[in-house]
């Protein structure tokens, strides 16, 4: 089943002096559990399109579908993971993946036992009184992930979840990552200018160009079973090629 | 191990022998202050009638508490401080939610705000007095403008500062303004608040005092220029003395509060 169906998008930013057009026409689908990752050069507007599909900004053109079996659903289908984990320090990790459901007057014993339960399988229910200060980085945003996950949402938008922390956190906090959403089955679209990070994580990645970014390749990735988790992606004979590829595609519009 | 938990000890030992120090440092040029100002006004280093001298304080106040005025005196200018600055932070705190609520009406009110800031408030006060009569509010209404201006400003740029993604996360929630203003902005700016009351206490003082020279019947601020108008410059040293301690005192509350809020919030 398609799940999103991004349709002709267009973005242009206003100012007294000019108009910019950040992007043109971007169409693309993503499958129902399928992991996108939009990769291009900084300041393509890879997170505005985010903020589009996530119904923060309003394109001057196109149209986002989401499709749900369930629209009787009152939460919002979307569920928005940010660059830092934006845990608030002043709750504890309990009230902090919470909020969701307070914001939308829905904690029942029903959703608070759902929440607890990812916090037990994801090893954070024994902190769940402490503060996010006393938290490493990679903790923080396994519990950002878990905060997002508390309200159910159909498809997951990642603005570049791993770049504020440092490489080794990285590596592990992404596989983990990716653990998690595959076993919730979450359709999820990453935005990330790490090529290799896109690759080790993603079904199928859409290269943008500069801006007024359009769409310039859409890249369907295929692994053997036995890499089945970022980390051992990364060694993968076709790792390489695929690197290279979406390399000489980024630079050819450079 | 054993040796480990012995160089802990000593520092531990050497930290807190120099906070000691450093409280012992403080008492002793307090005594040595005020001893030196004594010797010298005894010896006529200086003269006593323009300084005064620490036992001719003393002197006043044992006289002005056989009458039995200083407590009131010292109660009603406490209690007109504590209203000023609690109504200072509450009123600059609301009008702060409203401004920020409605970017229109803040962007109209800058300028506005800008120069009733850069106005000294005091020289309002003669039209207070006729406004609201000679008295005990008008002393409040010139502290409570003092700092209410102050307040609006520093709480409405403390209220900016919130992350912007803080609230998009929220918005992606489905979160109502009035819940991104409860569950997000008020608590991110809790230290904002607390440094506000801080800044407050100060001109709440700076307030109360000057209402006080032009209006009062009692109060450290009458005291002080009564003294001043009678040529009793004793009464007039020996006022501010208690000012300097009861405006330490009350800072020293407010820190209290601070740690304590900063605390739960930890």
């Amino acid at each position: 089943m398609i799940k999103v169906e991004i349709n002709n998008i267009c973005m242009n930013y206003h100012s007294l002096t000019a108009e910019t057009p950040a992007l043109k026409d971007i169409s693309f689908r993503v499958q129902e559990g399928q992991f996108l990752s939009i990769v291009g050069p900084s300041g393509c507007g890879k997170s505005t399109l985010l903020n589009i599909i996530a119904g923060l900004i309003t394109p001057s053109y196109g149209e986002i579908v989401i499709n749900s079996y369930d629209d009787s659903s009152s939460f919002s289908k979307i569920g928005y993971m940010f660059q830092k984990d934006q845990l608030f320090d002043w709750l504890t990790i309990w009230d902090n993946v919470l909020l969701g459901l307070k914001i939308n007057h829905c904690i029942t014993e029903d959703n608070k036992d759902r929440v607890k339960n990812l916090l037990i399988s994801y090893n954070l229910w024994e902190f769940r009184n402490h503060h996010p200060r006393e938290l490493s980085g990679g903790m923080r945003q396994r519990v950002a992930l878990i905060r997002t996950l508390a309200l159910s949402p159909e498809v997951l938008l990642l603005d570049e979840p791993f770049s504020a922390l440092d490489y080794q956190t990285r590596l592990n906090i992404s596989d983990e990552v990716y653990e998690i959403i595959k076993k919730e089955k979450k359709t999820t679209i990453m935005v990330t200018h790490d090529i290799s990070e896109a690759i080790s994580m993603s079904d199928e990645i859409i290269i943008l160009s500069n801006r007024p970014a359009v769409l310039i390749k859409d890249i369907t990735l295929k692994f053997e079973e036995n890499f089945s988790c970022p980390l051992k992606r990364r060694e993968a004979p076709n790792f390489r090629v695929y690197f290279n590829e979406i390399w000489k595609e980024l630079n050819g519009n450079a | 191990m054993l040796n480990q938990s012995d160089e802990h000890k000593i520092y531990v030992k050497n930290v807190k022998k120099e906070n000691y120090s450093i409280i012992l440092t403080r008492i002793v040029i307090l005594i040595a202050f005020f001893c030196l100002w004594e010797i010298a006004g005894r010896l006529k280093w200086i003269d006593p009638f323009l300084t005064s001298t620490p036992s001719k304080m003393y002197k006043a106040f044992i006289q002005i508490y056989v009458e039995g005025t200083l407590l009131s005196h010292i109660f009603i200018t406490c209690f007109e401080t504590i209203i000023g600055f609690v109504l200072g932070t509450i009123l600059g705190t609301f009008i702060a939610v409203l401004l920020w609520w409605s970017e229109f009406v803040s962007k109209v009110l800058d300028p506005y705000l800008i120069v009733l800031n850069a106005l000294p408030k005091v020289a309002l006060a003669p039209i207070i007095i006729f406004w609201v009569g000679n008295g005990i509010k008008a002393i409040i209404v010139i502290a409570l403008l003092i700092s209410i201006v102050v307040t609006i400003i520093s709480v409405l740029n403390g209220f900016k500062e919130v992350d912007v993604d803080k609230i998009k996360l929220l918005k992606t929630f489905g979160a109502s303004k009035l819940q991104i203003l409860t569950n997000l902005i008020i608590p991110a700016s809790i230290p904002t608040l607390i440094s506000a009351l801080k800044i407050n206490v100060g001109l709440s003082w700076v307030g109360v005092i000057m209402g006080e020279f032009l209006v009062a019947k009692n109060g450290l601020g009458f005291l002080i220029i009564f003294g001043g108008q009678i040529s009793q410059l004793d009464m007039v040293m020996m006022s501010i003395v208690i000012l300097s301690i009861l405006a330490y005192v009350m800072y020293e509350m407010v820190a209290f509060f601070e740690r304590k809020v900063v605390i739960k919030n930890k």
